[in-house]
């Protein structure tokens, strides 16, 4: 039976989980690594023992999920030439060396200076911790650019020529690392995982406050980051926005398929709700706002916006995906926005840390961040469908040469293992929340000399169990 | 655009460097997936915890290396990664699984008693099934790969046989030793006594795999038979089993004369050696025996860039791993580190 199954498909569902499942930890800790920084220079320049607390509570679920990350990273570098042999050998020449360069300057210097920030408290001076911390932050935020360049590369190509047996050569380096989409992607993606961070130390910190524990430390969580709500989701529309131009520029058919747009039409509607459907080629109960579409992508009421009808069938990415996982992710951007002006006027009311129901609001929304990064991803690599490399390869060229039974089976073993990692990941994060951060003052600076054993129970060394 | 092609020979420097990060990374993983294989017979749980606490600040960074590795060879060998990933794909898939399944324990084992155990296993399972598949991936490797043009063309299941299970199990007694050692080195008391008399007999499985592995490279390539049993080669490579030899009887003297570093170092250069042999052999393979290094280069506009980088970056990359290691020197204590 799985003879029958199309190894295409299977490749896709297999890189498309093991992705989405990777992205969740980056898209967390770049906004905590960049966090964690700022606690520590609070806590470096003003001496509250209340930032270094929260510092020490977050820098453990930074570990937690920190390792979650390396681990389904590691599977990613080696999936381009288990899943798609062909555009690894089509596409190495251009992408290769972006992603050795994210190797050599980010993902080795993240990983040798965690060691530092996690073990390093009593053997190094706190300048040096202070600097461990901020190279961490540094370095998710140079992987973010290698990456997301490779990837905007891949969306709006540039800077190359195709040579023999189809491989494809740089031209121009500058152009290849820099192309057309990739400062607005990077910028998006880099506020977006600011705002995941910001979400989720908002539900907690809001947390806390509901129950009246740990109250120093989860104002200093609450208060941060309804400053990343009241400043940044706003800004993030702005970008969302001058994103979207981008995209309309160079790949036009995926904006149509985010609109849900079939004919070329001047003054074009925006459907705010709908059913797109692909074989009908229109859009079914669509309820729409006149001209809205044509305002928002060309500021002109009465601008003209190619619709999908425009291309062929075959070249159309699946439209009901990306018209609804872009209402999703606008849908939580507007809530964001939503949440910084409540917190704003609450601020002004001096009621902030005091209006329950809010804070029972921010740990609804603390997931916001995540579904909204998931969807947003799904919006650009979907809406880039057909093509691997768009208009220059397609997906279905760029599939290995293996069969449909070996594929299914890494797909159940992937499915399986990341299922059990996060729940065990997920249920180790709530257990560090449920602990909240210690009380003790002197530890941060003395920890790991007077700290007890916590696991060993104490077992002699002669003693004990064997396992 | 620069391109470096007319002045350096970037595919030779190419194949050296990511022949230098693979070793690399078979050294430094190499030590902690072995500390992982020995993991359930250590004597006690305290023992686990200073074992676990030894490597618990590097395995990230020595896990960085496979990423450079696989990284690498996509970036200077396109044609090599792309048929060498599908030809590999159920191994190289279940060693990332069990690199997941011991990874994640460094985090999870120390946050709960309860469940502790499960990690302890999950370390353990991991790290031998990562090893087992990375050297069942060497013995399929050294038998070479059916391809057709510029892709693999044989079946799912080819890297499976007897042969790549033995260089699967040779890989894992391998690891086990440096493992052993290094705890030797970084740990005392009961720990130290436990890992000195793993090494001996670890070391004794070794040397019985490292003759198989010799005898039959050999055997299974006539080239690889004229390179070693004849004229003037022959003497020119007879050092390479000699210093082996010689490498073996130090380390047994050392490991019962209460040395503490040296059978570490020289596990090291023990493992050099077992490679050198093997790249001398596979030479100048990229893909046995389809594509040389050569073949498989990407164009030179594209090594030339990632030259640059490397040559700036690698030597700060080794001062600050180096660092780590001074930063982290000593023996490993049994205490939740952070």
């Amino acid at each position: 039976m799985i003879e029958n199954l199309d190894p295409v498909l299977l490749a896709r569902i297999q890189f498309a989980f093991t992705i989405s499942f990777h992205i969740l930890f980056p898209a967390f800790t770049i906004g905590l690594a960049s966090w964690l920084a700022v606690l520590e220079w609070r806590w470096i320049a003003t001496g509250k023992p209340s930032y270094a607390q929260t510092y020490r509570m977050w820098v453990k679920i930074f570990a937690v999920t920190f390792g979650m990350g390396v681990v389904s990273g590691v599977v990613m570098s080696f999936q381009f030439g288990t899943n798609w042999a062909a555009f690894s050998d089509k596409a190495a020449n251009v992408l290769g060396p972006l992603l050795g360069y994210e190797v050599l300057t980010a993902f080795f210097l993240e990983a040798s200076f965690l060691g530092v920030m996690l073990f390093g408290w009593n053997r190094v001076s706190r300048r040096m911790h202070f600097a461990s911390t901020i190279i961490v932050a540094a370095g998710t935020l140079l992987s973010a650019f290698w990456i997301l360049s490779a990837n905007s590369w891949m969306q709006t190509p540039q800077g190359y020529r195709i040579g023999d047996a189809g491989l494809v050569h740089p031209v121009n380096w500058l152009e290849v690392i820099f192309s057309p989409s990739f400062p607005y992607r990077f910028v998006h993606m880099v506020t977006a995982a600011y705002l995941t961070t910001a979400f989720v130390v908002a539900g907690i910190g809001a947390f806390y406050l509901v129950c009246g524990r740990h109250v120093k430390c989860a104002r200093i969580m609450f208060g941060m980051a309804m400053i990343m709500a009241v400043f940044v989701a706003p800004l993030q529309l702005f970008l969302g926005d001058q994103h979207g131009l981008n995209t309309l520029k160079y790949q036009p058919a995926k904006v149509a398929a985010m609109e849900g747009l079939w004919e070329t039409t001047k003054g074009a509607p925006l459907n705010l709700f709908g059913w797109p459907d692909q074989e009908a080629e229109k859009t079914r109960y669509a309820i729409e706002v006149p001209k809205l579409s044509s305002l928002i992508l060309t500021h002109d009421l009465n601008g003209e916006v190619v619709g999908l009808k425009a291309w062929p069938k075959g070249d159309r990415p699946p439209v009901w995906i990306v018209f609804w996982c872009f209402r999703i992710m606008v849908g939580l951007g507007v809530l964001m926005i939503l949440t910084g002006l409540a917190a704003l006027l609450l601020y002004f009311k001096k009621r902030l840390f005091e209006a329950k129901w809010f804070h029972y609001w921010c740990m609804a929304m603390t997931p916001a961040g995540f579904i909204a990064v998931l969807a947003g991803w799904c919006v650009t690599e979907v809406g880039r469908q057909p093509y691997t490399i768009y208009g220059v390869m397609r997906s279905s060229e760029s599939v290995s040469p293996v069969l449909a039974s070996p594929i299914a089976i890494s797909v159940a073993a992937f499915f399986l293992t990341y299922t059990f990692i996060f729940g065990a990941g997920s249920y180790y994060i709530l257990k560090l929340i449920g602990e909240g951060p210690e009380a003790e003052e002197e530890v941060y600076g003395a920890h790991g000399i007077k700290e007890p054993p916590l696991l060993t129970d104490m077992v002699s060394e002669e003693g004990g169990h064997h396992v | 655009m620069f391109n470096f092609e007319t002045v350096l020979d970037l595919p030779l420097i190419w194949f050296i460097l990511i022949g230098t990060a693979i070793f690399l990374y078979v050294l430094l993983d190499g030590f902690d997936l072995g500390v992982g294989i020995l993991f359930p017979f250590a004597p006690t749980d305290q023992c686990r915890d200073r074992m676990m606490n030894s490597i618990a600040p590097f395995w990230d960074a020595n896990e960085t290396w496979l990423v450079l590795g696989g990284g690498g060879l996509f970036a200077a060998f396109p044609l090599a990664y792309a048929i060498l990933m599908p030809a590999l794909y159920i191994p190289v898939i279940f060693m990332l699984l069990g690199l997941i399944f011991r990874g994640v324990a460094f985090e999870f084992r120390f946050k709960e008693v309860r469940s502790r155990r499960l990690w302890d296993y999950s370390f353990h399972f991991g790290s031998l099934l990562a090893a087992l598949m990375q050297g069942m991936i060497l013995g399929a490797f050294v038998r070479g790969f059916q391809v057709e043009g510029r892709s693999f063309a044989g079946g799912s299941l080819d890297w499976l046989n007897a042969y790549s299970l033995m260089t699967g199990i040779a890989l894992i007694f391998g690891y086990a030793l440096l493992g052993a050692t290094w705890l030797i080195m970084k740990t005392e008391g009961v720990t130290q006594e436990w890992a000195r008399r793993s090494s001996s007999y670890v070391l004794a499985y070794v040397g019985l795999f490292l003759v198989i592995v010799s005898i039959s490279m050999p055997i299974i390539n006539a080239d690889v038979k004229s390179l070693w049993f004849s004229m003037p080669t022959f003497s020119y490579l007879l050092p390479m089993p000699l210093i082996t030899i010689f490498l073996f009887l130090f380390i047994w003297r050392d490991l019962h004369d209460g040395s503490e570093y040296r059978p570490f170092f020289l596990s090291l250069l023990v493992f050099l050696m077992a490679y050198i042999g093997l790249a001398v052999s596979l030479w100048p393979w990229m893909v046995p025996f389809s594509l040389t290094f050569r073949q498989a280069a990407a164009a030179g506009t594209s090594q030339s860039l990632l030259l640059v980088g490397t040559v700036i970056l690698l030597p700060l990359i080794l001062t600050y791993t180096a660092f780590c290691y001074y930063l982290f020197r000593g023996k490993a204590s049994h205490e939740d580190a952070y």
